[in-house]
């Protein structure tokens, strides 16, 4: 009889909280269409890995399954480079090369990562500072590369800020944007002309981000060349069923093996100390700063042109592609039903997946030795 | 949370304010090769309007 109710006694109400958050996660996925395909596995993970004894993660000799998948794919960065192969394979580069200055605002959006590393060296020593700072790219594979390749003890709460920032993004930008902005420059319509882009520029521009991208920030090459690879898969067109591949089975194989194995960190005793709120907290710090970077460079380059820019695009800037690109549309709409600036936004959107990427890398640079 | 507060260095973010700088500035400079590069492989790869091709 004791049998039956003896792992019982292991319990205990951190557990129970991690349930909680589990459920809260689980909850936010389908109930709210938040993130599902990460927020779902994590949430259920969660559960998982916070029961007594649990045998899905390593208990002294037993190994764990999530445990083992954990060693395989996350802790050499695999899962998440494996996955930028898919992004890389679904992203269509077409908006940014036919307008690339629109790339500038990418750049001027990871100001909130490099700001937060600042604020979080405050707390944290530099290398754990560095990975929390990069959870505003918004960028879940950057976040997983840049944390491990650095080696933070903060991983778990890193990679659920992450993810759960991404799908918080329609709630997170939209005061920030309205707060920064006028009515009158929200209205700002912006003239859009499709140029034609080439089939040659579409394929050479993969090959020559990698080349530009790892002679200056080398230790980002695996995370550009693979998100390039996809890309180029996707562009050269002899390579339709791979490319439908990448984009489809290979990217959801990677998803639900990522979600459930990021939830191996989401343990109690590593995931409920101070430091996890803190972490959550500069997280979205970051994120904030990121989309305020974007827009304040937009209102400055308004200073000078007078072919005024809608401010709001330079939200964009962030890699939660397409989410931003898309919130900043429907404000566009919201606020003139007839002011289409999708194309504008998905552009920077676009190039700010380069950009945090390209961020990311100039981190590890700085502080990888 | 003691030992964590013991752990705060205000300081820290002066002393950081350098990567800050040095990162940005690196991301417009990489970002910026890159516009340029697009730009001319725009140019580069441009085809021409039909009126200038020959028969």
């Amino acid at each position: 009889m004791e049998v039956l109710y003896q792992n019982l006694l292991n319990l205990d109400w951190k557990m129970v909280v991690m349930w909680a958050i589990g459920g809260i996660l689980i909850y936010l996925a389908i109930k709210k269409d938040m993130e599902p395909t990460l927020l779902l596995p994590m949430g259920f993970g969660a559960i998982l890995v916070n029961l007594p004894l649990s045998g899905a993660i390593t208990q002294g000799a037993e190994e764990g399954p999530l445990s083992i998948l954990y060693g395989a794919g996350i802790a050499n960065e695999l899962f998440p480079l494996i996955l930028f192969i898919g992004i890389g394979a679904m992203i269509d580069f077409g908006p940014l090369l036919s307008n690339p200055v629109l790339m500038l605002f990418g750049a001027a959006a990871q100001f909130g990562i490099f700001f937060t590393l600042c604020m979080a060296s405050m707390f944290f020593d530099i290398n754990d500072a560095a990975s929390i700072a990069i959870i505003g790219a918004a960028d879940g594979p950057t976040s997983i590369v840049v944390g491990q390749k650095l080696n933070s003890g903060y991983i778990g709460a890193i990679m659920v800020a992450a993810y759960s920032y991404m799908a918080l993004v329609p709630i997170i930008q939209p005061p920030i944007i309205k707060l920064l902005t006028t009515k009158k420059e929200r209205l700002i319509r912006m003239e859009y002309t499709q140029k034609p882009v080439s089939k040659t520029t579409r394929i050479l521009f993969p090959i020559f981000i990698t080349i530009i991208a790892g002679l200056i920030a080398p230790a980002s090459v695996a995370l550009v060349g693979f998100l390039m690879f996809g890309n180029l898969i996707r562009e050269c067109g002899v390579l339709e069923s791979l490319s439908e591949t990448a984009q489809k089975a290979l990217a959801n194989l990677v998803t639900i093996f990522l979600g459930i194995t990021i939830a191996s960190q989401m343990q109690a005793e590593k995931f409920l100390r101070v430091d996890t709120l803190l972490i959550l907290g500069l997280g979205l710090f970051a994120f904030i700063f990121d989309t305020a970077g974007g827009v304040i460079f937009a209102k400055i380059l308004n200073l000078f042109l007078k072919k005024k820019i809608n401010p709001m695009i330079g939200a964009a800037g962030i890699s939660a592609f397409p989410m931003s690109g898309r919130v900043v549309h429907k404000m566009a709409l919201k606020e003139d039903p007839t002011n289409f600036i999708l194309m504008q936004a998905t552009g920077v959107n676009v190039s700010g997946q380069i950009a945090s990427v390209i961020a990311g890398g100039l981190i590890l640079n700085f502080f990888l030795h | 949370m003691l030992n964590f507060l013991a752990a705060f260095e205000p300081m820290h973010f002066v002393d950081n304010l350098w990567y800050m700088g040095i990162g940005m500035l690196g991301i417009f400079i990489v970002i910026g090769v890159i516009v340029v590069l697009t730009m001319l492989l725009n140019a580069a790869t441009a085809e021409k309007p039909d009126s200038e091709k020959k028969d």
